[in-house]
């Protein structure tokens, strides 16, 4: 089936197969391999993306269910190279240790400030309930996101 | 892991959904958000050979309010329920119940007819909708059905609802005066489903007892139930904390409850009545509060 998706504002159109998930058109069609595989199995998170700005887990949705969607994935957060300030604060307050969960965490993180500008550390851990990570403990991811929502609340990009 | 083929199909309207699944039958699957159906899929317990994705269908994604009822359309997804504002003012339990669900990812594709019509065991969604009598609108080759919750239910994965019908609408009454509704469940430490839930829809007469007590569970049997002995007891009486432990404690007579590696029947039981307990309580408290 032919498809046409926006990812990270650029335009693709496509053929393929309907049983092709999300994940591996970005993955393998489109090279966008920021996004990753953990779990496969709807659990881990790892494979967060942005459909019109709805947090999704890219491995429980077809490619053709996106057909016609604006998707965000981790390579769309920087412009002009400058770091997004999500990723700032993973940088910052050392959010990452391996890195594998931390391109659908920050997703995840975007997903939360973008309802919730200003998450206590309870809301931010709810609001991270669907990423698992392997490395850090999440006390540096809570901090990285509050550093992130400082940031953005006065207005430093 | 992917899923066999299959050919896929994106009706823009109801009866054209209708159409395809009455010529594909068995060998087609409804598609909703994906949450239960596409899991199966790429583990291959299910292998439809048509998928039909009724996700487009505008005409089933709203909550509104018509004739003092409140309507949702059967593609509602959970985050849009937690977040109406109408929902909230008048029927809290639903925003309430959608919070408990998986995580934020899962509730902005899962959709609350898909989770009605999957009828899975843990599920959250069918305590609420028994509690607050919900009313299931299915569309088949036939025309329209109403089918009430207690009846939609029927068995472990199994409704009422036939193969060739689409659930196209949930209807709910809007909270009563002195009412008061409330959603408690334990959480599956991994999986998140709900080992146990209990949803209450509560009101108390005029007189400060209870007038009617609905109490929804699930988690415990293979199907979700109403509480009936509980609610009997229940009703009449004075809300007391005493009263409401001794209803309580009835709210998993006669359930062949599920046993598993993380709880047996036996605890499973037990937590029925603990959780039915504290979630009367709020009810009530609520209910005294409006
Ligand atoms: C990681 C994870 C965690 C979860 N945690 C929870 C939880 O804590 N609590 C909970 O209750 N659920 C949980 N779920 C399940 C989730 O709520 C699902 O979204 C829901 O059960 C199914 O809804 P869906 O729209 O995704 O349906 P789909 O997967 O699209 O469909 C499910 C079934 O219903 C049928 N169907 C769907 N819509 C219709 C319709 N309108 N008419 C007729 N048939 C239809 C489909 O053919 C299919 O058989 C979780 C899921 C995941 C992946
Ligand atoms: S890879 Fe998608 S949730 Fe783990
Ligand atoms: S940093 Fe390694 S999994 Fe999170």
């Amino acid at each position: 089936m032919r498809i046409q998706v926006k990812v990270n504002g650029t335009a693709f159109e496509s053929d393929v197969e309907p049983r092709l998930l999300l994940v591996h058109y970005l993955r393998d069609v489109l090279d966008l391999t920021g996004t990753h595989i953990g779990c496969e199995t709807s659990l881990c998170g790892a494979c967060t993306v942005l459909v019109n700005g709805h947090a999704v887990k890219s491995c429980t949705l077809l490619a053709v269910q996106a057909n016609g969607a604006e998707i965000t994935t981790i390579e769309g957060l920087a412009s002009d190279g400058k770091l997004h300030p999500l990723q700032q604060g993973f940088w910052e307050e050392h959010g990452l240790q391996c890195g594998f969960c931390t391109p659908g965490m920050i997703l995840a993180a975007h997903q939360l400030l973008s309802r919730n500008p200003h998450p206590t550390e309870a809301e931010i851990r709810k609001g991270l309930e669907g990423n698992l990570c392997r490395c850090t403990g999440y006390q540096h991811i809570v901090k990285a996101v509050q550093y992130a929502a400082e940031k953005a609340a006065t207005g430093g990009q | 892991m992917i899923s066999e083929s299959f050919e896929y199909h994106v009706p823009k309207t109801i009866e054209e959904a209708l159409g395809m699944i009455g010529e594909f039958g068995d060998e087609s699957k409804v598609l909703a958000g994906g949450h239960s159906l596409l899991p199966m899929m790429k583990l291959r317990l299910a292998s439809p050979k048509h998928l039909i994705d009724i996700g487009r269908i505008g005409a089933l994604r709203y909550i509104r309010e018509s004739e003092g009822q409140l309507e949702l359309g059967a593609l509602t997804t959970h985050f849009e329920i937690e977040s109406s504002s109408l929902l909230k003012s008048k029927c809290p339990l639903l925003p309430e119940t959608a919070r408990e669900i998986g995580d934020v990812q899962v509730c902005n594709r899962g959709t609350l007819g898909g989770s009605l019509v999957h009828a899975d065991p843990a599920a959250d969604w069918p305590a609420a909708m028994l509690a607050v009598e919900a009313e299931m609108v299915a569309r088949g080759p036939h025309g329209e059905r109403k089918i009430r919750a207690r009846d939609f239910f029927v068995d472990l994965m199994a409704t009422a609802l036939q193969s060739d019908e689409l659930l196209t609408a949930i209807r709910v009454s809007p909270l009563p005066a002195r009412t008061g509704d409330a959603y408690l469940k334990l959480h599956h430490p991994a999986s998140g489903f709900a080992v146990v839930g209990v949803a209450v829809r509560l009101t108390l007469a005029e007189s400060g007892s209870i007038g009617e007590a609905r109490v929804g569970v699930t988690g415990v049997g293979a199907k979700p139930y109403r509480a009936e002995e509980t609610e009997r007891l229940l009703a009449g009486k004075s809300p007391t904390a005493k009263r409401l432990e001794e209803a309580a404690a009835h709210a998993a007579d006669g359930v062949d409850a599920n046993s598993d590696l993380y709880a047996s029947g036996d605890y499973r039981k037990h937590l029925a009545a603990v959780y039915a307990r504290r979630a009367i309580q709020r009810a009530a408290e609520r209910a005294a509060g409006r």
